[in-house]
């Protein structure tokens, strides 16, 4: 039983950064593009870490502690989150709780090093990013109190076992609301696109690369990682809804899990090729929007 | 049985959070279209019981009236006073939704108060009648162009359809015809207004028609 | 018990010792301190001692007054309220004692020490009072001497009116409560507590909810509930550093106490209760972080941070409450001990920021959050002790802030996923607690991030100095308790049980099961909390290990190739920071902008303005007292300095009322 406990964060620790190439990739295509190597995110850690840095001299400790922080949240997030029902090393009543909190920390801390820098652009993706993550949280939080109302339970691992194709038929109406609230927490808190563009150019219209502008060699390397590892825990929990798959074979369910996390990268791909980015000042509406999804979900999860 | 109703149901609150949220007067109009459809859906679901024909009657004009004839008639209007867009709302978009979910807390606690007529149809129906009706007032008070008001107005009167097809029994045919009538005339004269409006003074902005007291 | 009297007499006692050294600032500032801190000391022994066992000591004599007696007792309850008392405010005297060297040409510190000392002493006698005299006298004493305490620097203008507010905001509020304890005393036949509680079953519905929404009233506006809260952000800037901390940390709390006291008096609440104390708790907590974002100064935005953790601690009684009624055990414990646990937390975390912003104070001569930046390099101790603050109140783990919205989050959810439960709050408290701590993050990004973080964007800020090292270490200590929280929590959550058992009248053991969970769930946040800061030290290592061979260079931020070197000035300030947030709630805050936009070919003068003032203050009780202003007026025909007539007036009064009496 306990190697189980180290198979997911294993997986995510070393696939992780292979999300932001299937994304990639499918843009390529979309795009009608060849596109980077899906490894390109590998090459790209590998090429940071052997850098040097350049600092600002108008930078503290904070700018420098702001990659570890962020990174650090994330790895523990991953930790915290089960695939499918593969058991977690923590697992208590809450549990989700925490892991919002920690991603929390990450870009509080996030945004600290990018004011420290003094840079207008940066302090203008800070006032961004806390903008949009104040109403991201909520939604994400009621869109998890709903499915812990749905399921009966208040700890992810036990939320992953209990959803069911049985649970689907039971309120399923609720079951793709909440879905639809979550992709829209999982688009705005990986940058993606109707929200923010990971490749634009311009300082200006950035929010999330423009605070960690300053940034390079292996603190950029542990910002790139930790949001890999993001986009893979909020990639996990919306498998987890989507496919629930138990069946008696563990090995199955997490193969399947997987082939999930992965198309679901393709998915998202998908949606970046075929939407425009959403005007700064809609993405307040986008977002109260999901959250009235999520309140209406858990007010239809009767339970 | 329950949770078909309940789908029709969680559509209709969609569509009505949909009506708060966007800003192009051409999707409002087309949601308020679906809306009509989904109450046609609803008449299919709930009234099982009834005679055919006056099921039929009753769905046909709903059909027709809600999701072809006003449609047809507001995209007219916005088409040739060229209004796209609700520009600038008394409240806010994202504003509105907060509203709206105010009020849909709001219906619901009403619902539960409420001594519920019939109770095989969804503990959802009138709630949901009421939060249809609530968006539509909401909807006339708070924007500006009269078309928006027109769809508020015609979203109110769906609201009340829900509330007939799901608790009034006796001769709920007539009571429906007789209100669609009124609807009908009311939505009639009022794209006639909007045109005229329009030709006359080169925008629809109601709060603007102050200016033409004494 | 004795030994929590024997503190009180020795605060008092040398409050006037200092008042009397007045002639030296010194000697009367260690007179004053010293006391302090000893009483401090000796009275938290009693309290910790009844918090860890959950005994009861009392105390009880005649006293000379109608209705009064001289009855006190200690239980836990009060001695819960007693560690943020005694502690919190030892901590910040020992600040204030360097923090007033500054003032001491111009004010006689032996009344600030002796109006300190009295302030210390009334909470703790408000706390420990059983009797409703001794109770209001104590509670105004303590209104009494934090209103001089406020008004210290009373040669500026805008101290006194804030001084004015406060006066009349809290005088307004002790109305309410005389009518309140009035209204227990006649049907429990006296004015002791003991009767009111013995009355249990006499209430009726109706009386209960009147005197519930008095409680409300009247210890909402001590304790800051919007819309009683206009006083706080006037108060608390006005005051002298050490004192808003006292003030906003440590006072606002005796509001909280008063409202759970008064709910043991009145027996099981109706579901009602719990849905009026949560909806307080969700505007509270939301529009007080909505204006204190949209604020410039440091102080008013701490205090608007208050309402906001006031709003916070409502949530989680009105958890508790809501779970008395519905009969529901999990939430009963999870709600009471995550509402009391913040209480603790907010003391510690709250005065520390108040005392971090009096060092900024000290250092640069401004709380402008738009004139400071970069003093994070200038004043390292106070940047890190305000950043451990500032994560503290956002909620963010590892802090002691989590631990509680954690465990009122549990309790939220646990209530969520019954079937029997009245959803809607349950909702609310969710979603706004959601959105306050993504709203305090920005906050608290906006306020360290600007004022410690970057080129300083003014003169005042470009060369401060770090304060001196009392002044340091006290905040070293308030920051040391907030870590401290976090590492016994799973402990101290079994201490709540006591005071929820004195609360809601359950037994303490079976709350004492429903709180092990809890102390479980704590217990593995710790562990996953420590495994993270581990990780944090591995990550430094490698990247350490990493650079350590490389080239490391200092250069500028990236300017996008500008030749002149950009200036602090062209930062993006805190106004900035805050306006899409501001815009986005402009439906509540009301900001106004003033705005001369640069004009011609050679633009010269040009400027930007926002202004937040408070909504409830202008609209509710401007109104309100302009009316009364005219009502008054119009009474003046009355006296007009005759006295002859005056003595009529009283003549006929008192025949009236002999006439009414007879009749």
């Amino acid at each position: 039983m306990s190697i189980w406990l180290l198979v997911h964060p294993t997986l995510a620790f070393l696939a992780a950064p292979l999300l932001p190439g299937i994304i990639n990739r499918t843009k390529a295509y979309f795009a009608g593009r060849d596109g980077q190597p899906l490894l390109q995110t590998y090459f790209d850690l590998a090429k940071l870490f052997r850098k040097g840095a350049v600092y600002s001299r108008t930078t503290t400790w904070l700018f420098r502690a702001g990659p570890i922080l962020s990174l650090g949240a994330a790895l523990m997030a991953v930790v915290l989150m089960p695939l499918g029902e593969l058991p977690t090393v923590w697992s208590f009543q809450g549990d989700f709780i925490l892991l919002v909190y920690l991603l929390a920390v990450g870009r509080f801390f996030t945004v600290m090093a990018a004011l420290d820098t003094g840079s207008s652009f940066e302090g203008m993706g800070a006032s961004r990013e806390m903008q949009f993550s104040m109403l991201a949280e909520p939604v994400l939080l009621v869109g998890l109190a709903a499915l812990a109302r749905g399921t009966g339970c208040l700890t992810l691992s036990d939320i992953a076992a209990n959803i069911s194709w049985q649970a689907w038929s039971q309120y399923g109406e609720g079951l793709i609301l909440i879905v639809v609230a979550l992709m829209a927490v999982f688009l705005v808190e990986n940058a993606r696109i109707p929200i923010d563009d990971p490749n634009t150019h311009l300082e200006l219209t950035m929010i999330h690369e423009v605070m960690v502008l300053d940034h390079g060699g292996p603190d950029l390397a542990y910002i790139l990682y930790g949001s890999a590892l993001k986009l893979w825990t909020l990639s996990v929990l919306l498998v987890n809804i989507m496919i629930p798959i138990h069946t008696d074979l563990l090995l199955l369910n997490v193969v399947v899990s997987l082939l999930g996390v992965l198309c679901w990268a393709v998915v998202v791909g998908v949606i970046e090729s075929t939407m425009a980015r959403l005007a700064l000042i809609r993405i307040p509406q986008f977002l109260v929007g999901a959250g009235a999804l999520s309140v209406l979900a858990l007010i239809l999860i009767k339970k | 049985m329950h949770s078909r109703i309940d789908i029709i149901f969680t559509l209709i609150i969609l569509a009505n959070l949909l009506l708060l949220s966007s800003s192009r007067l051409g999707t409002c109009i087309n949601v308020a279209a679906i809306q009509g459809l989904l109450l046609a859906v609803l008449t299919l679901a709930t009234r099982t019981d009834e005679p055919l024909i006056q099921t039929s009657i009753l769905i046909l004009s709903t059909i027709v009236l809600k999701s072809i004839v006003f449609p047809q008639l507001l995209q007219r209007a916005i088409r040739d006073s060229e209004t796209r867009r609700e520009m600038r709302p008394y409240v806010g978009y994202a504003q509105s939704i907060v509203v709206g979910m105010v009020v849909l807390a709001l219906s619901l606690w009403l619902g539960s108060k409420l001594p519920l007529p019939n109770p095989t149809i969804s503990p959802l129906a009138l709630p949901v009648a009421l939060f249809t009706i609530l968006v539509g007032l909401f909807l006339i008070v708070s924007r500006r162009k009269a078309v928006s008001q027109v769809l508020g107005y015609l979203v109110m009167e769906n609201g009340i359809y829900v509330f007939g097809v799901t608790m009034v029994h006796e001769s709920t045919l007539f009571v429906e015809l007789g209100v669609l009538l009124d609807v009908f005339v009311g939505v009639f004269i009022m794209g006639i207004m909007i045109f005229h409006i329009s030709r006359e003074f080169d925008h629809l902005d109601v709060d603007r028609l102050s200016t033409l007291k004494d | 018990m004795l030994t929590l009297l024997f503190a009180i007499g020795l605060l008092v006692f040398s409050g006037i010792a200092a008042l009397f050294a007045g002639r030296s600032p010194l000697i009367s500032t260690v007179i004053g301190v010293s006391g302090a801190l000893v009483s401090c000391v000796v009275g938290l022994v009693p309290a910790i001692r009844v918090l860890s066992l959950g005994t009861v000591e009392s105390f009880r004599t005649v006293w000379q007054v109608p209705g009064g007696s001289f009855y006190v007792e200690l239980d836990a309850l009060s001695a819960l309220f007693l560690i943020p008392i005694l502690g919190v405010s030892a901590i910040c005297v020992l600040y204030g004692g360097q923090y007033l060297q500054v003032y001491k040409n111009e004010n006689k510190l032996g009344w600030a020490w002796l109006w300190v000392n009295l302030l210390i002493a009334s909470m703790v006698l408000v706390v420990v009072a059983r009797n409703a005299i001794l109770f209001l006298v104590a509670w105004e004493i303590m209104s009494l001497s934090s209103y001089f305490l406020v008004t210290f620097q009373y040669y500026r203008k805008g101290v006194r009116e804030a001084g004015w507010t406060y006066l009349i905001a809290t005088q307004l509020g002790t109305a309410f409560l005389l009518v309140l304890f009035i209204l227990l005393g006649e049907s429990g036949g006296s004015l002791d507590f003991d009767h009111f509680m013995f009355t249990h079953g006499s209430w009726s519905g109706i009386s209960a909810n009147v005197l519930f929404v008095l409680a409300i009233i009247g210890f909402g506006t001590k304790a800051g509930f919007v819309p009683f809260h206009v006083w706080l952000p006037e108060a608390h800037p006005a005051a002298p550093s050490h004192v808003s901390a006292i003030m906003s940390g440590v006072m606002i709390k005796t509001g909280i106490y008063g409202l759970l006291r008064t709910l043991t008096f009145l027996g099981s609440p109706p579901e009602w209760w719990g849905w009026l104390l949560i909806g307080i708790g969700m505007t509270s907590g939301v529009l007080g972080v909505l204006y204190a974002i949209a604020q410039h100064d440091l102080k008013r935005l701490l205090a608007y941070h208050s309402v906001e953790n006031i709003g916070i601690i409502t949530l989680g009684i009105g958890i508790g409450v809501l779970g008395i009624s519905i009969q529901s055990p999990q939430m009963i414990a999870l709600g009471f001990a995550g509402g009391l646990l913040h209480v603790i937390n907010h003391a510690f975390f709250k005065s520390l920021l108040f005392l971090g912003a009096g060092s900024i104070i000290h250092a640069t001569g401004t709380a402008e959050v738009d004139r400071l930046g970069g003093l994070l390099k200038r004043m390292p101790w106070t940047g890190v002790t305000f950043l451990i603050g500032a994560v503290a109140i956002s909620g963010l783990p590892p802090l002691n802030g989590f631990i509680s919205e954690f465990l009122i989050y549990v309790g939220a959810f646990t209530g969520a996923i019954q079937k029997t439960t009245p959803l809607a709050p349950l909702i609310g408290v969710i979603a706004s607690l959601a959105l306050i701590g993504g709203l305090a993050a920005a906050c608290f990004a906006k306020a360290f991030g600007i004022s410690f973080l970057g080129e300083a964007r003014s003169q005042h800020a470009a060369n401060p100095h770090e304060v001196g090292w009392i002044m340091r270490s006290s905040m070293l200590l308030l920051a040391a308790g907030c870590l401290l929280i976090v590492i016994f929590s799973p402990r101290l959550i079994g201490m709540m049980s006591s005071p929820i058992a004195v609360i809601t009248g359950l037994p303490t053991t079976s709350l004492l099961m429903e709180l092990q969970p809890a102390s479980d769930w704590l217990w593995t946040i710790l562990q996953v909390v420590s495994i993270f800061l581990g990780l944090l030290g591995i990550l430094a290592t490698i990247r350490y290990l990493l650079l350590r061979r490389k080239q490391v260079e200092l250069n500028v931020t990236w300017d996008c190739g500008y030749v002149q070197p950009s200036s602090g000035r062209m930062q993006y300030t805190a106004s900035s920071f805050a306006q899409p947030i501001t815009d986005l709630s402009r439906l509540f805050l009301g900001t106004s902008k003033t705005f001369i936009p640069p004009q011609g070919y050679f633009p010269e003068a040009s400027s930007f303005h926002t202004d937040t003032p408070d909504w409830y203050r202008r609209h509710i009780y401007g109104y309100l007292f302009s009316g009364l202003c005219w009502l008054s007026s119009k009474l003046r025909w009355f006296q007009h300095g005759r006295v002859h007539l005056y003595i009529l007036y009283i003549a006929v009064t008192l025949l009236l009322l002999l006439i009414w009496n007879l009749g």
